[in-house]
């Protein structure tokens, strides 16, 4: 799959969030077009836990008819590991339902914090997909 | 009749119901789908019961969630 492009300011965007929402998991939705994302949804962690995220149905569909109207598509699906490293987890493997999309993850956990990951499901496993920031 | 799923135009038979779109749509993991049908999200106990009519619009997400538990 081809690399995910996430604009700097976005990055930010993403970290600062993890940071705000911690310890609690934090998620979200890139869209953007051609592999280039340009905009972040934030979602409500509906589990308000450490260690378990589900969006809101009603954000998701605000999110999607956002994303039609501009004419971009949803790139990719976001989550923080607060205590973590930004790996899939067998939880996130197992709920990874949305196809052709990106699982981008990241860790505030140290040697890499703040970094983020990203990973396609291949016939049900995780392959990394690179992230470049731009 | 036609209906729209995601916003683009679909033929479906008369009398289908959400539970019989789904399997039309060759939706993979029906119980891990979100619904909203005209404007509002259904419950997921109503798709067998809720019956389609021409003009509606469906959208369908799955599931999003995940986490870091048993990492």
């Amino acid at each position: 799959m081809k690399p995910l492009e996430i604009p700097e300011a976005i990055r930010l965007q993403l970290v600062d969030a993890a940071h705000a929402g911690a310890p609690l998991e934090v998620c979200g939705l890139l869209a953007g077009r051609e592999g280039r994302v340009d905009t972040f949804y934030p979602m409500t962690n509906a589990d308000a836990s450490e260690d378990h995220f589900t969006m809101v149905p009603e954000e998701q569909f605000a999110a999607i008819k956002d994303m039609r109207d501009k004419g971009t598509q949803m790139l990719a699906i976001w989550h923080s590991h607060p205590a973590s490293p930004a790996r899939m987890s067998d939880e996130d493997i197992r709920l990874a339902f949305t196809p052709d999309v990106i699982y981008v993850i990241s860790s505030l956990v140290a040697p890499a914090a703040e970094a983020l990951r990203g990973y396609a499901m291949i016939d049900g496993v995780p392959e990394e997909v690179a992230i470049h920031e731009i | 009749m036609t209906i729209t799923i995601n916003a683009e135009a679909t033929e479906i038979p008369d009398d289908t119901s959400v539970t019989e779109l789904l399997k039309l749509h060759e939706v993979k993991m029906p119980e891990m789908v979100s619904i909203e049908l005209n404007g509002e999200i259904l419950e997921r106990d109503k798709y067998e019961s809720t019956q389609l009519s021409n003009g509606d619009s469906v959208e369908l997400l799955y599931f999003m969630g995940g986490g870091a538990i048993g990492i």
